[in-house]
């Protein structure tokens, strides 16, 4: 999905962007291993209200995060129209419950916007800036804060 | 043609470490484990020379130069001598066997290829 | 360099063979065990650490080796008899190099001192012989090639200005059969300047009495040079002693370098340095002698006979990745051929006898090709076991006991992470046995016993499980004491009636530690408990029996492997689930009248006049909060690790079959009640329940403490 003019121009940075809870976000393409179909997860026990369960992926056991949940948003309805990004965060494949994959944008460096401080403190923890691209806002997701800090202590 | 070699030594970290020394310098190389080991070999190997390790449990390295020497497979290939030992009546012993050459361990790269150059037609 | 490293990793692989070949060797020796050749490969295995840990420069490695392996070389040739204090400081040292090895591999070193004391303490039995060196001590040099090439070149004097150097040079037959070939000394010749050579064939005879193993021609080599004499010679080192040689030089610089007033080859290559070339060509039992010397040396084999009785099997060493990429794959096809059987059984068409027939034969094949692989990476028990010897030397010298340890099914083989993650658990068992188990000499004396307590280690496979047990002949486990001390320490009411077992298993809890004084062994904040979770999380069991004054015995019970299980697929709450065959007693549709309340939410299921705790799994995994008609009404017994039972509710049961073991850990971390996951027929992913931890699991707050969760 890399453009060729990725690698020769380091300054343009290419975003994953989607929507979820009626909200536009992006992540850094390089962290996001692969888009696909939701399938039916099964229920971890005793799990956080954002983590959905497990799905097998090629093999390997993959938690699903709901990303409108993780985020404090209004609940997503519950459909199978609904994606999976699934992303690498931290050594750990993760996948990410999201309403659908929207476009993948090239932006420069200074295309990034710091985070306004507006936005709530649990988002803007979750925020790396926003862009802001066709009169639209997306925001700029920090997927490493998507997981637990105490998890890399506790790892 | 590469000059092939039967390197034999009991210790798997040795026969590796030739393994990778004497291909990197282009030559064919077979490994054995002991002297039993190098004999079985010897008719399908047809080494043009034999590097051995002195120490070795079921045949040592004189076993092995003694039965080369006195056998029907390649009696006259060279064979050099691959050992920590240096005592002078070890060498006395494995040069009255019959072997070639010396070469103490721990061994330079370099000097094990050019050593094995000298005493082995190409 | 990446072969380096590469080398490095087989050099430590191997230390560890040669180290449990060393210990092993010299055990038998103090057991009297030993065969023929023991004392040959105790000697041979320090010889090897020794040679690797040169090529690698770990000097301290290559000194201590150097040193041990020269008292065992006294040991080899009788000149030190195997007595036990010896053996003891011989033991000692090997543990010694061991810890010695395995600094190394860490990248450190071991405290130097240390070292030197250990070594001092063996040579000093050895009457000092290590002490004073022989004159061929060994000398440490990356760079000790004997001969003209691994010398310094620089080193060697140059004699300025192009002079004529004459070299007559004429082999014996026995330079031929020492592999040495006149033609490269020639080229070897040829290199080190101009030369014009001439042929010598005035000896040859006539052709009627031509022998082809003879030596007939000589060469002349006439050199134009600036080389000096000995570097001329030098070219000869090798066949030095299997030819005639002389050399005629103009003038040299170097009045010591005259020839033939010394010797001129480069440093002793075979030769001793008094002997002049003239005089070793003068001697004519050269092409005799080496038969004679040869054979007095080593009893000439013959190769074949011989070779044929020593074969053995043929083995290749395989990169471990590749094993468990194997194994990854052959998961791939468990999962698939669950699916194609899936699939195949809803299809309009299915009840056909060739397809079942064929089904059926793909099921067998492919749980053929797994128990091959499982082979594969299955290892005998033995390298662990003989590790476990030097741990009952130390902690049996720490507790001030005797102790030895036997061992037993040794052959028995289990998969290779099981054994790995068994080391420490087993460790501390036998620590254990040693600390609180077996009692002091005296008072073995006291009773009866033999002064020498047993801990005897044992493998066997038994009904697809592996069991290893760790039994001792001590005291037995002082259960009035273990009561009171759980009693103390608010484990258990004071009032509460346990059974023998019931005491017995208290061991196991947390925070529990018999040992009025803290030992410095088992007083390191582990306890059985530790040992009970580490087996459990090789889907393994920990029993305990014991007999006061005979002993006690603990067994561990482990699956086969880690990589596939006999599953249970089972419906609870909507969801898909798994249970491990193996933990199941039975299955029941239990009657109304078999259920009793206890307080307010706990409930016990009679079974046979034995009541079990019984648990709804969809409940205790907070997947729903209660029952509602038709749910829970199936319940499957299950055994815990402490020979206890829990009855757990499920709604329906699916089928029985294997399932391959995905780990949780990777991507999210350990959920208690959940041993591992799996992946259905239908690619959806079901749990694999641990019964063991599932009662413990319910009453659990709803965020525990795992990766993803701990916010």
């Amino acid at each position: 999905m890399r453009s060729p003019g990725y690698a020769s121009d380091p300054d343009i940075r290419e975003l994953v962007a989607f929507r979820t809870a009626g909200q536009d976000f992006c992540i850094d393409i390089l962290s996001v291993r692969e888009i696909r179909g939701w399938s039916r997860p099964a229920l971890l026990p005793h799990a956080p209200a954002f983590v959905q369960g497990v799905i097998n992926l090629r093999g390997a056991v993959v938690p699903i995060l709901d990303l409108a949940k993780r985020l404090g948003l209004e609940p997503i309805e519950d459909t199978d129209r609904n994606v999976i990004i699934v992303a690498a965060i931290q050594n750990r494949t993760v996948g990410l419950l999201v309403e659908a994959v929207t476009d993948i944008l090239s932006v420069p460096a200074s295309g990034v916007q710091p985070t306004p401080d507006l936005a709530s403190e649990t988002t803007r923890n979750m925020l790396r800036g926003v862009v802001v691209q066709d009169s639209r806002l997306i925001r700029l997701l920090d997927v490493g804060q998507l997981l637990p800090q105490a998890d890399e202590a506790a790892a | 043609m590469s000059l092939r070699i039967l390197a034999v030594d009991d210790s798997l970290t040795m026969r590796e470490m030739l393994r990778q020394t004497l291909t990197e310098a282009g030559f064919d190389v077979v490994l054995a484990e002991d002297g039993i080991d190098a004999l079985q070999q010897l008719p399908d190997v047809a080494p043009d020379l034999i590097l051995t390790d002195l120490n070795m449990p079921k045949m040592d390295g004189f076993g092995l130069i003694d039965a080369v020497r006195k056998g029907d497979v390649s009696p006259r290939v060279p064979i050099l001598v691959l050992t920590t030992e240096s005592a002078a009546t070890l060498k006395e012993r494995a040069r009255s066997s019959g072997a070639t050459g010396w070469i103490t361990k721990p061994f330079d790269e370099q000097s094990l290829v050019s050593t094995i150059r000298r005493v082995a037609a190409v | 360099m990446a072969g380096a490293v590469d080398l490095k990793d087989i050099f430590f692989v191997e230390a560890d063979e040669l180290l449990s070949a060393l210990e092993e060797g010299l055990r038998a020796i103090q057991t009297g065990t030993q065969e023929a050749d023991t004392v040959n490969a105790v000697f041979r295995a320090v010889h090897s650490i020794k040679g690797g840990a040169g090529a690698f420069d770990l000097k301290a490695l290559v000194g201590f080796a150097h040193r041990f392996e020269t008292v065992l070389d006294s040991l080899r040739s009788g000149r030190l008899l195997p007595e036990a204090a010896l053996l003891g400081a011989l033991l000692h040292a090997s543990d010694h190099l061991a810890d010695m090895i395995s600094a190394s591999r860490q990248g450190g070193s071991t405290d130097s001192e240390l070292d030197e004391r250990v070594i001092l303490a063996l040579e000093a039995l050895s009457g000092g012989e290590g002490g004073a060196k022989e004159e061929e001590a060994f000398v440490f040099e990356p760079l000790a090639l004997d001969g003209p090439f691994g010398m310094d070149l620089a080193a060697v004097p140059l004699v300025f200005g192009a002079r004529k150097v004459s070299v007559s040079f004429r082999p014996h037959a026995g330079a031929f059969a020492s592999g040495h070939d006149p033609a490269l000394l020639l080229r070897d010749l040829c290199g080190i300047d101009e030369a014009e050579i001439s042929l010598d064939q005035s000896a040859l005879p006539e052709p009627g009495v031509f022998d082809p193993g003879q030596s007939y021609l000589g060469w002349v080599v006439t050199l134009q040079t600036e080389r000096s004499d000995r570097d001329v010679m030098a070219v000869f080192d090798f066949i030095d002693g299997c030819c005639d040689l002389t050399l005629t030089g103009e003038a040299s610089a170097d009045p010591g370098l005259a020839p033939f007033a010394e010797p001129v080859a480069a440093p002793d290559l075979f030769a001793p340095p008094s002997l002049l070339p003239e005089a070793r060509s003068q001697d004519p039992a050269q092409g005799a002698k080496p038969q004679n010397s040869a054979s007095a040396a080593t009893p000439a084999p013959s190769p074949l006979t011989q070779g044929a009785t020593t074969t053995p099997r043929p083995t290749i060493r395989v990169d471990i990745d590749r094993v468990d990429r194997l194994v990854d794959i052959l998961g791939e096809l468990v999962i698939h051929q669950a699916m194609l059987t899936e699939a195949i059984e809803q299809s309009p068409g299915f009840g056909s006898v060739d397809v079942d027939r064929s089904l059926d034969q793909l099921r067998q094949l492919s749980r053929q090709i797994q128990e091959s692989v499982m082979a594969i990476r299955a290892q005998p028990v033995k390298p662990l076991f003989d590790r476990m010897h030097r741990i009952v030397r130390e902690a049996s010298m720490a507790a001030g006991k005797s102790a030895r340890l036997v061992t037993e099914g040794e052959a028995t083989e289990v998969d290779k992470t099981i054994i790995e993650r068994l080391a420490d658990p087993l460790t501390h068992m036998i620590r254990n046995s040693i600390d609180h188990g077996l009692e002091k000499a005296g008072r073995r004396d006291e009773l009866g016993k033999p002064t020498e307590g047993v801990v005897k280690l044992s493998a066997a496979h038994r009904s697809g499980r592996i069991v290893i047990t760790v039994q001792d002949d001590g005291a037995g486990i002082d259960r009035d004491k273990v009561r009171q001390i759980a009693v103390e320490k608010g484990l258990v009411s004071a009032t509460a009636e346990l059974s023998p077992q019931e005491i017995d298993a208290l061991l196991f809890l947390p925070g529990f530690s018999t040992a009025t004084e803290v030992s410095a062994l088992s007083g390191r904040g582990v306890g059985m408990d530790v040992v009970r979770s580490e087996i459990a999380g090789l889907g393994g069991r920990v029993g305990i029996a014991s007999v006061r004054g005979q002993g006690t015995t603990l067994t561990i019970s482990l699956p086969l492997t880690l990589a596939v299980l006999d599953g249970m697929v089972f419906e609870a709450a909507g969801q898909t689930l798994v249970l491990p065959v193996s933990h199941i007693i039975e299955t029941l549709r239990p009657e109304a009248a078999m259920r009793h309340n206890l307080g307010l939410k706990d409930s016990v299921l009679d079974v046979r006049g034995r009541c079990l705790p019984l648990i709804d799994v969809g409940t205790a995994l907070g997947f729903r909060r209660s029952l509602k008609p038709g749910e829970g009404e199936i319940v499957v017994v299950v055994e815990r690790g402490d020979d206890g039972a829990i009855a757990l509710m499920v709604d329906g049961i699916r089928d029985q079959r294997q399932v391959v073991i995905k780990g949780l850990e990777a991507n999210y971390g350990q959920i208690p009640g959940i041993a591992a996951a799996t992946v259905l027929g239908d690619g959806s992913v079901a749990l694999i329940l641990d019964p063991t931890d599932l009662a413990a699991a319910g009453s659990l707050p709803a965020r525990p403490h795992i990766s993803l969760a701990a916010e």
